[in-house]
């Protein structure tokens, strides 16, 4: 494991200090199971590492018009929190699936934003709830939602002086049905070969709205738009979602890899997003989720 | 260098140590605490499970800083005297174990699934346990014995 020194700021203040002092010689780490790893490849090597864990009030989950978690807050707390099932259940449905019980002890939602691994589960997710995170720095307080914050392969808009200190997920519309979908055809606890985040809202019988977001599918967390406008405005009907579900091989760009070539992943993209658009439209019928 | 206090199987300590040592590391040699085994090295296998603040976590991927202040459990903690754990004792009496080199990384985290859900059904214990690999058992045997102590049932 390289060198490096390992600081602990005692409150945010402290840690924006940190931060603007070393610049992108500096690294955060809340949980560290992304970060960890690679550094142990030698693929980062930060001569300083800011360590989070001290920091209080980073970890709360609030209701107040939606839902404003904590960046600290781990995926473990997440997909516990009762408020977050009912009206949210996306996200703790997603948090549920990532990895193993170890890793979400550890895993905090704020540093998955950041770590912007496209392999992740929470960032389609969090897409597809129109969710928001909030940055700040010694230079102030900005908010970007979070399908624009990925900019390319493990790269975000965060720049080396921000921190993410809470994810903002409004209110969901009422008559919207959600769900994630991970296909693991290898093991339970390995990254998804596709992923897909879906939500449906509709409005007397049409799909007033929809959400598509996918995982693992090119070098970013993805959002399908040509998917969701291909379904406003349409019925829920097989045809339609088969028809929409298709033109998402037009915008994956999948890295292949051991659990398989890019046309098979483009393939099971287009299978997924059909069977997770069937899936949000009957949990909409039924009363939303 | 960092000065570390956390408390490790109830007791209070305190080291030195480079800024960049592992906890898995710091359990095994600062410590000598060698239960805990190293598999995979990146927080996949589970053979490294320990217990930081009431929390499973794989030993092998933290910084042994993030542990300062803590409370750390390891299998070496389970054991009270010369009793076992009941699970340490389920294990013996239901053949939880062939080759016992990801065991006590199975009984930590069972510990953790125990002391938050003390009567788990089987697919809740198949939810938390899957993350502990073991190439020798098939893991029905790990199952049974982490639900004959969680019933209170040992063999006779």
């Amino acid at each position: 494991m390289i060198s490096f020194t390992y600081v602990e700021p005692r409150d945010v203040g402290e840690v924006l200090e940190t931060l603007a002092r070393h610049g992108d010689e500096a690294k955060l780490i809340a949980g560290g199971t992304g970060l960890i790893n690679l550094m142990k490849q030698n693929l980062v090597q930060p001569a300083y590492l800011v360590g989070l864990h001290r920091i209080r009030g980073l970890d709360s989950i609030k209701s107040a018009s939606g839902l404003a978690i904590g960046a600290f807050c781990t995926l473990r707390k997440i997909e516990s929190t009762t408020v977050v099932d009912s009206g949210f259940s996306l996200l703790a449905e997603t948090c549920r699936q990532v990895a193993t019980i170890r890793i979400r002890s550890m895993a905090t939602i704020g540093g998955a934003l950041a770590h912007a691994d496209p392999y992740q589960d929470t960032p389609p997710a969090l897409m597809v709830l129109d969710a928001m995170v909030r940055l700040r720095s010694q230079k102030g307080t900005r908010e970007v939602p979070v399908s624009e914050l990925f900019t390319g392969y493990y790269e975000t808009v965060i720049q080396p002086d921000e921190l993410v200190t809470e994810v903002f997920i409004p209110e969901q519309p009422s008559g919207s049905g959600s769900v994630f979908i991970k296909f693991l055809p290898q093991t339970h606890d390995d990254y998804a070969t596709v992923a897909v985040a879906a939500r449906v809202t509709l409005r007397n019988e049409r799909i007033g709205d929809a959400r598509v977001a996918l995982g693992a599918a090119a070098s970013t967390p993805l959002r399908a738009k040509v998917v969701e406008e291909a379904l406003r405005g349409q019925a829920p009907t097989p045809d339609v979602l088969r028809d929409a579900a298709a033109l998402v091989a037009s915008v994956v760009d999948p890295i292949p890899d051991f659990r398989g070539s890019a046309n098979y992943k483009r393939d099971m993209a287009v299978v997924f997003v059909r069977r997770a658009l069937a899936q949000a439209v009957m949990r909409a019928r039924a009363g939303g989720a | 260098m960092k000065r570390i206090s956390p408390h490790v199987n109830g007791q209070q300590i305190s080291r030195e140590i480079p800024d960049n040592r592992l906890l898995v590391d710091f359990i095994r040699y600062d410590l000598g605490l060698t239960g805990t085994k190293e598999g995979c090295s990146v927080g996949a296998c589970g053979a490294c499970t320990v217990i930081l603040d009431g929390q499973p976590i794989s030993s092998c991927i933290t910084l042994a800083v993030m542990a300062d202040g803590g409370e750390v459990t390891t299998i070496e903690g389970l054991a009270k005297d010369d009793r076992l754990h009941p699970l340490q004792q389920a294990f013996l009496d239901y053949g939880g174990f062939q080759c016992g080199i990801c065991t006590p990384g199975q009984i930590m985290a069972a510990k953790a699934l125990l002391d938050n859900n003390a009567h788990p059904s089987e697919d809740e214990i198949k939810a938390w346990m899957m993350g502990n690999l073991c190439r020798c058992t098939g893991y029905y045997k790990i199952i049974e014995s982490i639900q004959a102590a969680a019933h209170g049932k040992l063999a006779p």
